[in-house]
Parts: structure tokens; C-alpha cells; sequence
């Protein structure tokens, strides 16, 4: 028997009033395997990735997290359940410094949240380890900064670093190079690819830029008005003959 | 049965007064998303400069006509030059400022008038009694509560039919949306102000006969007119009539039939509402 | 170096503050304790809206709350001021626990209406239950209870030996304050006042760490209201009302809400400027107002906390 997958999507459909979003979506991601969902603008990603991160109930199907079905259950228990998720626009806590932005999650995670008696100062154990988190983002030399003073970029690693203070086993990516310039996301493509290398952690990208998604997916879903229209590797995926036709046909011609 | 008009007759009137005060407050907040803690005092103002003009020129009817454009004119000024340059900050920052405007407003009053309690005469046709069913009742009562669905009539066929209070209504509504269709937001924003204070202190000259005229008024009045607001939806001009009404009888039902829980049961009205149904009995649900 | 420094200024302010009652006059020292009370009332107040971002127009109701209670175990219950002030103290936090529990679930202004509504209820209570409270009256004529110091008797009707229980229990507060701040749980606090739709994406509850804050900051409040129900040898409505929390909003405003003692400074300012206002005018409140409004509009930041910005850009412009 293979192993369990980390996260699986059976049958779901969701309609807003008369509009069907979704209809009948299914998919499977293993542990470890870096996948992405891609889709054109109105694909219904968005609805999907709200569903999956519980913010939407779906009308049919279900979402199954390490087998357990998660629908109903509360954001911040989903967190500590180890499903994570990461922002389109920055969600950071901005007059906090950097070190404290990462303490936030990690003073939750070790179950001081609420220890109100010792200065968190007196723990460097906790500071020690928010840093080696900043280091893997590589945001270690800004630690004492205040979060909302850094770059555009920077602030976005915050948010990544975030993510990774919760210790997720499953972390799914809200278009994470949206707005970026082509370094900052080049940086991002890189640093997405070291994470999901070299950590327990399984990340699932949804994106509508190509780019990204092929240079980072070992595994892409495509979402095609509210259907998912073909699953596999990035070369499958490129040679579609469907995916061609309704939505990848320009841009893997002009490319050649 | 005579006890029953007495309540419904006290009841209304209060509601009509409160609804007057209360259809400002929600309009600003729903146009402006500012909470204005110095609405109470606008009205107040209003009853003092019926005060005013009754001892100057002896008619009600005069301040009845100038007292709303003043406190109307002192809102624009207090508007542009106090809560304008505090719009893109914090609510709670808002809230404060205008918390201090009131504490201005009502020294200030007490400044000019003193701290003595005053009472002003109805005019000469609407004072007297007069006999419904068994019981009498003051003309002027009667008078209010005739006179509060009128303004509210009126406010209403301003609200739907003139494009004026379409557009204000549809800012109330969504701010962002009228921003989009073209309203600019300064001119709008001060004249939602203006005309908020200008009904708040036509409220106050309609109340200067009903009760007596004193500087704790504004206070009193602008907690009860938060919680019609409340319950009957933040920016809902409709619901700040359901609301204001239910708050009226309510107190007038509650004074004679639970005189110990009267006092607490807009409050426990306030809670019940804002935790079940946050958004008010009116308000449109997120 | 920083803690050193950090020793010597509060070795220097507590030997300020224990050397007042041997140098002023009984009038100050009772202003002084006033000012001491109203600041552990406005640190606590302040650790819901500086650090949580939450503003309660409600405080006065569990400040009251404790003075009320406090009182009632004087005249029915104990003799010790122990017993009152750990009866005021669970009273309120009890209170708090309640209230909290549903306010917790609104934002922002609906917290605010929410808090004042409820503090208003007890407001009512105080008022209107005559056979209890006394009703509009107050609550009074409790003989002042006396301490038992290391074998020596002593009573709290002298100023002095007020002043000094006082500024004991309000010691204790404050560090009980700073501790929190300065905790696990106060960033998480700050975190939740900077963004509270993330703090559900860390892992924790926001409902239930206001909650607990509230706790917090209305048991202190009610430990304020103990005091000032001792000071003034009464518990009276008017501490519940709802003008009564404006002006603990007031005090944390003028000395600044960002700063840990900024609600502390505020407090001895405003009854400095009260001292001195009210001594040429009855009008004070109009002050207030345009107090108030100034400070909103010019200096959000507060009294002490405007000084600290300065003296941070002075200190960086000397290091540059």
C-alpha cells in the first residue's frame, strides 16, 4: 500500500447563486511532491484554494488532510494541524520588527502563547531559533528592522518565513512572485525550490504566471473554468493537446 | 387603556425626537465611517437656540427656521477643519476626536447659558391639552408625533426621489462605490456632515418644548441615539426609524410597567442585537 | 549597560515616590495617591488599547465593579482590606470574564458601543438597586479598615500610611503590567493589535487571547476601583459610568498610548492641568475637549511618547 496522500480533493463543486465555480474537482498530492494548479484568470484557483484553506464551505465533496476530512474546522486549528497558507497581498504585522514578526508564530507553536510572566527576552532559545527561520529566507541581517520599513520583496519573505515559523507539513502558495520584479522573483523561484528540497514540508503553488510554474512544479494541475482539465508532469503538461487549445496555445508557440 | 395611549403618545414622540438625531448620525457613519460622539451635542445646540430665539425675538417659529442652519454651518466648520484631517487614520482615533468635540460643545454651552436647567414655552397654538378618549394629553405631544413621521416622509422622498439623496444613499451603502460613479468625496463628506447636524439640531428645536433644555442633554441623548443606530443597522436610514421607535416605546413602557430595569434595557436591547445580529435588525448581513 | 541604566532609573523614581509623603504637604500626598490609583487604572486600560488594539469604553464598569464589592465586604463581610481588595480584584475579573466573552466576538467600533453598553448595564445596577448599593447615593460609612504590619498595627485613615498602601498595590500592578507586556503573550498582544485576520494563520486564537487580556485588564481596573473607593471613603455610580472610562481614555491619550508609563504620565497630568485649570474656571471639561482634539490632531503619539520620538531623532542625529 502507497502512503497516504497529504492532501486530497474529492468531487468538490461550489456555485456562487446561479455562477458554478467549481464542478467536480478531484486531485492528489504526496507527501514531498512540489505541485502546482495552474489556470487562466476566472479558472475559479482562487475559490479553490479558499476552499481547500477553509475559508469557503464547498457545495459537494470534501477536503481530506492526511485522510482527515477538514471541512468545519477552525483557521487556527488547521494551523496547527500543519496546513499553512501564504498571502497574495503582504498580511504581516507591520510595526513589529522582523524578529518579532517570526517569535509570533514560534511562541505559539511551542505553547507559550499564553506565558505571561516571563520576558520573552530572557528565552533567547526562542530568538536563536526565529533567526536560523529568518536565515532560510535569508532575511538574518534584518532581524531588528521593523517589518512595514523593508522592500516590497523582503516583506514577502517575511511571509514566507512566517509560514515556515508554524512548522506546516503542507503549505499552500497564493501566487508567490504576484507583483514581484524578475529578480525578486527569480530570488522567490530559488528559494521555493531550496524549501521544498531540502524540508519535510510540501508546497502546492497556485499561479497563473508560466513561468514560475514550470520552473518550479514537479508535478502541474491545470484548472480550466471551473474543471480540471489534465494533471501531470511539465513536459505532459506542454505537450496536451486540450491544455493547448483552451488556454496554453500562444504562449508554448511563441516560446516554440 | 388611558395608560396605554399615555405610553404609545410618550413613546412616539420620544422616538420621533431620537430618530431625528439618529438618521444624522448613521448617514455620517455610513457615508463617512466616522462615529460621531459630538452628534448628541448638535442636537442640544439646537434646543439651546430655540432657547435663544424664543427670548430674543419671542417666536419659536424663527429658531425653529435659523437654529439647524447655525448648528448646520458650525458642523461644516467643525467638519473640514477637525475630523478632515484625521479621515485615512485609525477609528478608535476618530472616535476620540470627536468625543473631544463634545466635551467642547457641551462646556461650552454651559459657558454661555450656564448649568441651569431651562424650560421653553411651546408656541401659542401648540400649547394646552387636549382630550383623546378619556384621558388629556399636551397639544405639543400630540404635535410631535404628527410632526416626526412628516420630517421622516419627507427625508424618505428626499432620500429615494431626488438624486442628491440617491447618491447619498447609495454612499452610505458603499463608499467605495460612490467614489467610482463620480461623487467627490470632500464636497459629499461635508455636506453629508452639514445635513446630518441640520436634522440633529431640528430635533433639538422640536425637543426644547417637550423637555427641559439643559447642558447634559447632548450626553444623555448620544448614547441612546448610538444604540438605535445600532440596532437598526449602521447606515440604514430605515432602520434608524425601526430603531428609534422601538427605543421609544420601549422607554415608555418600560418607565410604567419594569420602572427598575427601564433604565438598563436599551442597553440590554444593544448587546442582544449586536451580538446576534451585528450588522442590525436593518443592516445588510456580510 | 542598558539594564544598569535601566536599575538606577527605577531605583530613583521609587525613592522619589517613597521619599513624597516626608516632604509635601498632607493636600498633595492626597493628590498623589489619587494620581497613583488613576494610573494603575490607565496602564490597564492601556494594555487593551495600546498593546491590543482594542478600545474599551466599558472600563469604568469593572473599576466600580471593584469599588462596589470592596465596600459591600467591609460592611457585611470582613474588617481586612485583604479580604475587600481580593473581593474586588476575583469580583471584577469575574465580571470581565463574562463581558468579555461576548465582546470579544466585535472589531473595532462594535467593540467599542458593545463595552460601553455593558459597562452601562452595571452602571445600572449601582444606580438602581437601592437596597444593595444605596442607589444614587453611593455606598459609604464603612469604617476604614487597619493593616497589620510585621506586628504593628496600622490605620489607612492616615494619608500617609495610604499613600504608601497604595503605591504598594499599584507597584505590584505595574510590574505584573510590565511583565506581561514584555511576555510571550504580550507580543502575541501586539501581534493580534497589527493584524488580526494573520493571527488565526499563526496558530492562535484571537477571540481568546483578547479575552484573556480583558481579564487581565478588568481585574486591575477593579484593584484601581478598590482603591479609589478607599480613598474616597465611598462607592458611588458615577465611577461606573461610562464619562468615567472617557476620562481613563483621556489620561492614556495625553501621556501616549505606545509608551509602557505613558498612561502613568498622563494621569499626573491630568491632574496637574485639573489642579490648576479649575482653580481660575469651573469650566475644565472645555479644556479637556480642546485638549484632547489638539492631541488627536497634533500629537497622536502622546505627551511622553511625543518626548521619547524626540529624543530618539535627537540621540540618532548626534550618533550620524
Amino acid at each position: 500500500m502507497s502512503e497516504q496522500p497529504i492532501l486530497e480533493v474529492k468531487n468538490l463543486s461550489k456555485s456562487f447563486g446561479k455562477f458554478k465555480v467549481l464542478s467536480n474537482v478531484s486531485l492528489k498530492i504526496e507527501k514531498g511532491q512540489l505541485c502546482a494548479l495552474i489556470g487562466p484568470n476566472g479558472a475559479g484557483k482562487t475559490t479553490f484554494y479558499n476552499v481547500v484553506t477553509g475559508r469557503y464551505r464547498p457545495d459537494r465533496g470534501s477536503v481530506l488532510f492526511e485522510g482527515r476530512d477538514i471541512s468545519g474546522v477552525q483557521t487556527h486549528r488547521l494551523t496547527s494541524m500543519g496546513l499553512l497558507r501564504s498571502f497574495q497581498i503582504t498580511n504581516i504585522f507591520p510595526a513589529l520588527t522582523v524578529l518579532e514578526n517570526i517569535l509570533a508564530p514560534l511562541v505559539v507553536y511551542h505553547a507559550k502563547g499564553y506565558s505571561f510572566l516571563r520576558a520573552i527576552k530572557k528565552q533567547p532559545a526562542l530568538a536563536d531559533e526565529a533567526k536560523h527561520i529568518l536565515g532560510r529566507v535569508g532575511l538574518e541581517n534584518k532581524w531588528d528592522q521593523v517589518a512595514s520599513t523593508l522592500a516590497y520583496g523582503d516583506r514577502r519573505l517575511i511571509e514566507i518565513a512566517l509560514v515556515l515559523a508554524c512548522r506546516p507539513k503542507l503549505v499552500l502558495l497564493d501566487e508567490p512572485t504576484a507583483g514581484m520584479n524578475p529578480e525578486e522573483t527569480d530570488r522567490m523561484i530559488k528559494l521555493i525550490k531550496e524549501l521544498a528540497g531540502r524540508s519535510e514540508t510540501t508546497f502546492f503553488v497556485v499561479e497563473h504566471d508560466m513561468k514560475v510554474v514550470f520552473s518550479v512544479a514537479e508535478k502541474i494541475f491545470v484548472l480550466n473554468q471551473g474543471e480540471l482539465l489534465a494533471e501531470g508532469t511539465p513536459e505532459e503538461i506542454r505537450s496536451n493537446q486540450k491544455v493547448k487549445v483552451a488556454y496554453l496555445g500562444g504562449y508554448l508557440d511563441a516560446k516554440g | 387603556m388611558d395608560s396605554v395611549v399615555a405610553n404609545i403618545l410618550n413613546g412616539l414622540s420620544w422616538g420621533m425626537l431620537l430618530f431625528l438625531i439618529s438618521v444624522g448620525l448613521t448617514v455620517v457613519f455610513g457615508v463617512m465611517g466616522i462615529l460621531n460622539f459630538a452628534h448628541g451635542s448638535l442636537f442640544m445646540l439646537g434646543s439651546y437656540f430655540a432657547l435663544q430665539f424664543v427670548r430674543w425675538v419671542g417666536s419659536f417659529w424663527i429658531g425653529l427656521l435659523l437654529g439647524p442652519v447655525i448648528v448646520a454651518f458650525l458642523a461644516i466648520l467643525i467638519e473640514r477643519f477637525l475630523i478632515r484631517p484625521i479621515y485615512s487614520r485609525d477609528t478608535s482615533l476618530q472616535l476620540l476626536l470627536t468625543f473631544g468635540v463634545m466635551l467642547i460643545l457641551d462646556d461650552g454651552v454651559r459657558l454661555i447659558w450656564g448649568s441651569a436647567y431651562h424650560v421653553v414655552n411651546p408656541p401659542q397654538i401648540l400649547s394646552g391639552t387636549i382630550a383623546i378618549f378619556s384621558g388629556t394629553y399636551p397639544v405639543y405631544r400630540v404635535f410631535l408625533v404628527i410632526a416626526g413621521p412628516l420630517v421622516g416622509v419627507a427625508l424618505w422622498a428626499f432620500f429615494t426621489m431626488t438624486r442628491w439623496g440617491k447618491t447619498l444613499r447609495a454612499a452610505a451603502m458603499d463608499r467605495r462605490m460612490a467614489e467610482i460613479i463620480g461623487v467627490r468625496a470632500p464636497l459629499l463628506f461635508t455636506l453629508v456632515f452639514a445635513f446630518g447636524a441640520w436634522i440633529a439640531a431640528l430635533g433639538g428645536v422640536l425637543a426644547a418644548p417637550h423637555q427641559s433644555v439643559g447642558p447634559a442633554m447632548g450626553e444623555h441623548i448620544i448614547i441612546e441615539s448610538f444604540i438605535v443606530v445600532v440596532i437598526g443597522g449602521m447606515g440604514s436610514f430605515p432602520g434608524a426609524f425601526v430603531g428609534a421607535l422601538i427605543l421609544g416605546l420601549m422607554n415608555a413602557f418600560g418607565a410604567t410597567m419594569l420602572p427598575d430595569l427601564q433604565m438598563a434595557m436599551p442597553y440590554i436591547l444593544l448587546a442582544i442585537i449586536l451580538l446576534a445580529r451585528p450588522r442590525g435588525i436593518l443592516g445588510e448581513e456580510l | 549597560m542598558r539594564s544598569y541604566k535601566n536599575l538606577f532609573l527605577w531605583f530613583f523614581l521609587l525613592a522619589a515616590l517613597a521619599s513624597v509623603p516626608f516632604l509635601l504637604p498632607v493636600y498633595w500626598i492626597m493628590i498623589l495617591t489619587e494620581i497613583l490609583v488613576m494610573s494603575m487604572f490607565a496602564m490597564s486600560f492601556n494594555l487593551l488599547f495600546g498593546y491590543t488594539g482594542l478600545l474599551s469604553f466599558g472600563q469604568a464598569g469593572f473599576f466600580g465593579t471593584g469599588g462596589y464589592l470592596a465596600v459591600l465586604t467591609l460592611l457585611h463581610g470582613s474588617t481586612s482590606i485583604w479580604v475587600a481588595l481580593v473581593a474586588g480584584v476575583l469580583g471584577s475579573g469575574l465580571i470581565a470574564l463574562i463581558i468579555g466573552w461576548l465582546c470579544v466576538r466585535r472589531d473595532e467600533i462594535y467593540f467599542a458601543i458593545l463595552t460601553l453598553g455593558f459597562g452601562m448595564m452595571l452602571f445600572t445596577i449601582a444606580h438602581n438597586w437601592r437596597s444593595v448599593t444605596g442607589g444614587s447615593d453611593g455606598l459609604g460609612n464603612f469604617s476604614v479598615p487597619e493593616v497589620d504590619f510585621l506586628g504593628v498595627v496600622l490605620t489607612l485613615a492616615d494619608p500617609k500610611i495610604f499613600y504608601f498602601f497604595v503605591l504598594i498595590i499599584v507597584l505590584l500592578g505595574t510590574w505584573l503590567l510590565s511583565r506581561i507586556v514584555n511576555s510571550p503573550f504580550g507580543l502575541l498582544l501586539k501581534a493580534a493589535r497589527e493584524n488580526s485576520n494573520r493571527i488565526a494563520f499563526i496558530g492562535a486564537n484571537v477571540r481568546s487571547l483578547r479575552l484573556f487580556a480583558f481579564v487581565i485588564a478588568g481585574a486591575l481596573a477593579g484593584a484601581s476601583g478598590v482603591l479609589f473607593a478607599m480613598f474616597n471613603r465611598i462607592a458611588s455610580p458615577e465611577m461606573l459610568h461610562w464619562s468615567f472610562s472617557g476620562k481613563v481614555i483621556l489620561m492614556t491619550l495625553l501621556g501616549g498610548s505606545g509608551v509602557f508609563f505613558g498612561p502613568a504620565v498622563g494621569a499626573a497630568i491630568f491632574f496637574v492641568l485639573e489642579h490648576i485649570i479649575t482653580s481660575f474656571t469651573t469650566n475644565w471639561m472645555i479644556f479637556l475637549g480642546i485638549i484632547l482634539v489638539l492631541l488627536v490632531l497634533l500629537f497622536p503619539s502622546g505627551v511622553l511618547g511625543s518626548l521619547l520620538e524626540t529624543w530618539g531623532r535627537i540621540r540618532k542625529g548626534h550618533k550620524l
